[in-house]
């Protein structure tokens, strides 16, 4: 592998508050202060006028379906569309089938990761056995296996008992659980929030209720236990405030919230249209403003994709029957420059640090900066092109894209890993 | 003004001149239903698929009924027999339809905008007869329809709408339909049934019976739905009835013109006394009758006939 040379970028590593135009280097992977030049001769050249240079993104929420659904998504795929989306690590989910509850699985995914990924891709495994809410899964064995955290993501653990214990025992390996907050008592047959908008479309509400009774049951349990709960795409202002005070409290909770849920409201589901179908539902506009809110004064600390693909087929359908969930590594850094730098006036190296610096530290993860003698991940975009997105033709296996066919603002042009471009994706 | 819809999904979207447009177009159709010969060739040589993937009695009938009178032919397709219990998705089983050259399709749903979804997937006019709690625009057009045939104009009238708000696409279409045309709606019921939020619908929200019924000129009686609550909504059928249900005294409380209604099918003696259900004000029947011709009118004009025409058509 060559020596890289990236020319003229405008450099934003929020580990090192830096933002300022010059220079980066990469020699054996790493990133490295400067090159011989005998290095700068035979380095791979990037100019890079005009556009940023960031750490490669880091998502802690992404499905890649394998093993078990490999047709909505693959190892393989799902990496070449956070190459494309300008992630780097990226975190996935266990609900694969059969779910991740045991080091077996995990063993076959790392193997996946190993000969298939172009990016970093970590797994995550269950809390308790199957997702089935009832036996804690070997969290030992999940974590010597490779596990960064653990979670039943989709399927909450409804038990606090459980939960209770789930969180006492990872901390013993300090391991993260991360929370998908429901109640699921209160959102039976639900498909989107409880609202104005389910009342006029005749659908069936899920109240962000039940979204803040686990987040305040889990501020609960993380303050008597002392262990660190994080609680993924939060979607209520009340959520978000109960994180707040719990956060002054000094109590070890964290958050995420989803491109989506900054950007779109429940008001997009007038025409049924099953892409802006997910779990935890788009709310609305008081909501959205509420999220924004906390990504700024840190109450919710990253962004997370919660990149979930689903085939055409599976998502062609009624709107009750439509699986939950879209993907979004492909257009998050769009959204995200749009409705945090562009309408919320976030600092550039603020929203860089939602998707890099602040994701990683929250696993523990050796990702997220510039720093010399940190892996050369890096990701270079153009914060104006604007381009029109076609899931069709993206990277995914899947698209089901609330974003398909709309013009998007902010381009990832090249993604590295490890100091080897990963996109645009070589031929092969 | 001409009629250019070609399919009905919801009332929301109608104009107050197309909801006339229907109303006036039923009526012509309404006379037919007296004559000795109760047939009109318009629809002749077309074909009507009734896709009917809920239960319907009512629905179901009368449309199979209009379909008939306007000398179309009609093929139903049910639920239970059909390709849809082995899995086949409603984008497959509509499109077979279409291939097998249906002309127009008629959709029970009780899932919430699946006649949007098939519209937008099919050719041929697609007409809601009812998706999940969302809408059922054919019984809010004859149920202002049969008002209307009461009262005369709906501006100003008083119209209490009692029982399963929540899920009922009834409601919601009466709703829309009723503000449309100037008329006061009040619902009302247990506060778990009719949420708040059906405010912003443009309609009143009550929890008071008295004061919901006072002076009303209509009442319209909505089937506690219990199979779909699961007895988490209300304690039990018996304090519905008790805190809720129409009997004599409070049917008193009424303008003394007042019409009773109900879409059907009635629990009785849970949402209304057996005795009100037949006594001389309630309507029921007539909404039924009036649905035959309110479903031809809505076949007519989606089938691209103009209101203007339908006298000339009944000749």
């Amino acid at each position: 592998m060559p020596p890289l040379w990236i020319r003229n970028a405008r450099i934003i590593d929020p580990a090192a508050r830096r933002d300022s135009v010059g220079d980066l280097f990469a020699l054996g992977g790493r990133i490295v202060a400067g090159l011989s030049a005998a290095d700068l001769k035979k380095a791979r050249k990037i100019d890079a006028k005009g556009l940023v240079a960031t750490p490669g993104l880091v998502d802690i929420h992404v499905h890649f379906r394998e093993p078990g659904q490999t047709h909505k998504e693959t190892i393989a795929t799902g990496s070449r569309a956070a190459a494309a989306g300008g992630f780097t690590t990226v975190v996935c989910m266990p609900n694969t089938t059969p779910p991740a509850d045991n080091a077996g699985t995990i063993q076959y995914i790392m193997d996946a990761i190993r000969r298939d990924s172009l990016v970093k891709v970590l797994p995550t495994g269950c809390i308790t056995i199957g997702m089935g809410g009832e036996t804690l899964a070997p969290i030992g064995s999940l974590k010597r296996a490779g596990v960064v955290a653990i979670t039943d993501d989709g399927d909450c653990v409804q038990s606090n008992e459980l939960m209770r214990r789930a969180i006492e025992y990872a901390k013993m390996f300090d391991l993260p659980v991360m929370d998908h907050c429901q109640d699921q008592s209160m959102t039976e047959g639900a498909v989107m929030n409880e609202g104005d908008m389910s009342i006029r479309l005749g659908l069936r509400g899920w109240p962000n209720a039940a979204e803040d009774v686990i987040v305040s049951r889990n501020v609960i349990i993380s303050s008597y236990t002392g262990a660190h709960i994080h609680m993924q795409h939060i979607s209520s202002a009340r959520s978000v405030e109960i994180l707040r005070r719990a956060k002054a409290d000094a109590v070890r909770v964290t958050g995420e919230a989803t491109p989506h849920h900054i950007a779109l409201t429940d008001a997009e589901l007038a025409t049924y249209d099953t892409n802006f179908k997910m779990n935890p539902p788009l709310r609305t506009e008081v909501d959205r403003r509420a999220i924004i809110a906390g990504l700024r004064d840190g109450t919710l600390d990253c962004i997370a994709t919660d990149h979930a693909p689903h085939t055409d087929y599976e998502k062609d359908k009624e709107f009750d029957y439509a699986p939950n969930g879209i993907i979004g590594l492909e257009t998050a850094l769009a959204v995200v420059l749009d409705v945090l730098v562009r309408q919320s006036r976030f600092r550039l190296s603020h929203a860089v640090d939602l998707m890099t610096r602040k994701p990683a530290g929250l696993l523990g993860l050796p990702a997220g900066t510039l720093a010399v003698g940190a892996a050369a991940d890096i990701c270079l975009f153009d914060p104006e092109e604007v381009w029109t997105y076609d899931a069709k033709a993206g990277q995914s296996k899947s698209s089901n894209s609330p974003w398909s066919g709309r013009k998007l603002r902010g381009r990832v042009k090249t993604t590295i890993v490890d100091g080897r471009v990963v996109f645009p994706i070589a031929a092969s | 003004m001409t009629w250019t819809r070609r399919h009905l999904i919801t009332i929301e979207e109608l104009s107050l001149r197309e909801i006339e447009q229907v109303h006036s177009t039923a009526a012509a159709f309404k006379k037919i239903l007296g004559r000795n010969v109760k047939k009109v060739p318009v629809l002749r040589g077309k074909t009507i698929v009734n896709l009917f993937l809920e239960p319907s009695t009512r629905t179901r009938l009368a449309f199979d009924m209009a379909a008939k009178r306007l000398s179309a032919d009609v093929i139903a397709f049910d639920a239970s027999s059909s390709s849809t219990q082995k899995g086949e998705t409603l984008r497959d089983t509509a499109e077979n339809i279409q291939a097998l050259n249906a002309d127009m399709i008629v959709i029970r749903h009780a899932a919430a905008g699946s006649p949007l979804y098939l519209s937008k997937i099919l050719d041929i006019p697609v007409i809601n007869a009812g998706d999940g709690a969302h809408e059922h625009p054919t019984q809010g057009l004859l149920d202002t329809f049969t008002m209307k045939e009461h009262l005369g104009s709906l501006k100003g009238r008083k119209v209490a709408i009692l029982g399963d708000i929540l899920f009922s696409r009834v409601a919601r279409s009466n709703i829309h339909a009723l503000t449309k045309m100037g008329a006061a709606v009040t619902l009302v019921g247990p506060s778990t049934l009719v949420p708040h939020g059906f405010t912003t619908l443009g309609a009143r929200v009550s929890h008071d019976l008295k004061s919901a019924l006072a002076d009303a000129d209509v009442v319209m009686l909505l089937r506690i739905q219990h199979e779909r609550q699961g007895h988490r909504h209300f304690p039990s059928l018996g304090e519905y009835t008790s805190m809720f249900g129409l009997n004599k005294t409070r049917a008193s409380w009424l303008n003394p013109q007042a019409i009773i209604m109900h879409p059907g099918p009635i629990n009785r003696g849970v949402e209304i006394d057996s005795e009100l259900a037949d006594g001389e004000r309630s309507v029921i029947l007539e909404q039924v009758t009036n649905g035959i011709a309110v479903r031809m009118a809505v076949l007519y004009l989606c089938a691209g006939y103009q209101p203007e025409h339908v006298i000339s058509s009944t000749q």
